[in-house]
């Protein structure tokens, strides 16, 4: 075998080894987001409700003064809590919410405003530590499957900054930056601030609760006390808005690997397909090769004979 | 007869919806038994036990379930209690939670084994 052929052989059998690998991922991706996807289904009614009775409790006793409702005059430090992922090879997933992240980071700086991070999953940290930036707490390991209790451990300490006092390295604002699940094609990575509670995220649900009027909501009762109702209710809130972008977080990072093993799994079948285009090239050569040199040599030898016999 | 619409979810999936003629549920403050037309209200649940009476098409019975902190809330007849941890009394695993409750007994931890011990009352009401 020519030694051209012998190399194009080997490369053909190392991508086709690639292959089999990029297809597996790309199948247990796919299998994971429908497993993700149902995650955030089921917690769905969760967060409905408690959104819910947020709303409630706000219109109903908004002269109760909460360090998570009001609106500080002038804010001086923020939260960014970043989800990432914990592991590569999904496309430009984890990076597209990083740069979100120093988008919001860039923003909430010209607005005079010191920013605190946390991150969620390894590949944002590293983003963090390679650049020697401060990291004011991180999470990893979980990324792929969060849980409730996965949330409740990232609530705890943002929750208990934000109730801080600003002098002592507590801040006044929350936001969150995670990849929104749209659609399996469509993942955006998204800024939302959580604390102060903006009470309607979009204009319908503020119409919405403006059409019932908030002389619904003002006959409510609370036991044992509004601000009572309000100390324990807010807590739930964050930590169930925080699982759900966890959620979402893995649901987008398993649609970007599929997507991402997809073209690699198509870019080696085209790298598979050229190689051995070239290999049958290479073959044909050495064949014709052999031949020219069977025929060359035994029309050299029948010269040869030709000339003893005279 | 009127009727509560009725929803207990935990905050990974919905535990159980349907309707009921009463629902009587352990706040913070003490037992609240709500029934339909009860004044709007907004209440803080302790870990106890959640009885719910079921009327109309969810057949006449009686779902118990154990419920691990959370808000009990009630408007315009629709009542939905919400809670980090909830168990139907028939999920509960029986054995698993007297683990729960010997481990804890063994760490002094009160509020584990608070929780086993409803837990276990939940079950024992329904067995």
């Amino acid at each position: 075998m020519g030694a051209q052929l012998r190399v194009y052989k080997r490369r053909i059998k190392s991508v086709t080894a690639t292959k089999k690998i990029t297809k597996a991922m790309e199948m247990i991706a796919a299998s994971r987001i429908i497993k993700a996807q149902r995650k955030v289904d089921a917690s769905t009614p969760y967060a409905d409700e408690l959104t819910g009775a947020v709303t409630a409790v706000a219109y109903s006793a908004s002269d109760v003064k909460h360090p998570l409702t009001t609106e500080v005059e002038r804010p001086v430090r923020a939260a960014l809590l970043l989800i990432t992922s914990d592991r590569g090879l999904a496309g430009g997933y984890s990076s597209n919410a990083i740069k979100a992240s120093e988008s919001l980071t860039a923003k909430l700086v010209a607005e005079g405003k010191q920013v605190d991070h946390y991150v969620v999953g390894r590949k944002g940290v590293s983003y963090y530590t390679f650049r020697e930036r401060p990291l004011q707490e991180s999470w990893t390991g979980f990324t792929d499957s969060p849980e409730y209790s996965d949330a409740k451990a990232i609530a705890a300490p943002l929750i208990a900054a934000i109730e801080r006092e600003t002098a002592d390295g507590g801040v006044d604002e929350l936001h969150i930056v995670f990849t929104e699940f749209r659609s399996m094609m469509t993942q955006t990575p998204v800024e939302r601030r959580m604390l102060p509670l903006t009470l309607s995220r979009t204009a319908e649900d503020s119409a919405a609760v403006f059409a019932k009027g908030a002389s619904v909501h003002a006959l409510y009762e609370f036991e044992p006390g509004a601000e009572q109702v309000l100390d324990a209710l807010l807590p739930r809130y964050v930590e169930s808005r925080i699982y759900n972008a966890l959620l979402q977080s893995a649901a987008s990072e398993h649609a970007a690997r599929r997507r991402a093993m997809k073209s690699a799994t198509d870019n080696a079948e085209d790298l598979i397909k050229s190689l051995t285009r070239l290999a049958n090239a290479a073959r044909q050569a050495d064949i014709t090769q052999e031949i020219s040199e069977i025929v060359g040599g035994a029309s050299a030898l029948a010269d040869a004979t030709a000339g003893s016999d005279r | 007869m009127a009727e509560l619409d009725v929803e207990l979810v935990a905050a990974d999936r919905r535990v159980w919806s349907g309707k009921a003629g009463m629902v009587v549920a352990r706040t913070t403050s003490g037992d609240m038994g709500i029934m339909p037309n009860h004044q709007p209200v907004l209440a803080v649940l302790q870990t106890g036990p959640v009885t719910i009476r079921t009327t109309g098409e969810s057949g006449k019975g009686t779902v118990i379930a154990a419920v691990h902190g959370g808000f009990l809330s009630y408007s315009d007849g629709k009542l939905s209690l919400l809670a980090e941890i909830a168990e139907l009394a028939d999920e509960i695993d029986v054995e698993r939670a007297e683990r729960a409750l010997e481990k804890a007994k063994a760490d002094t931890d009160a509020h584990a084994e608070r929780r086993a011990h409803v837990r276990l009352a939940a079950a024992a009401r329904t067995n």
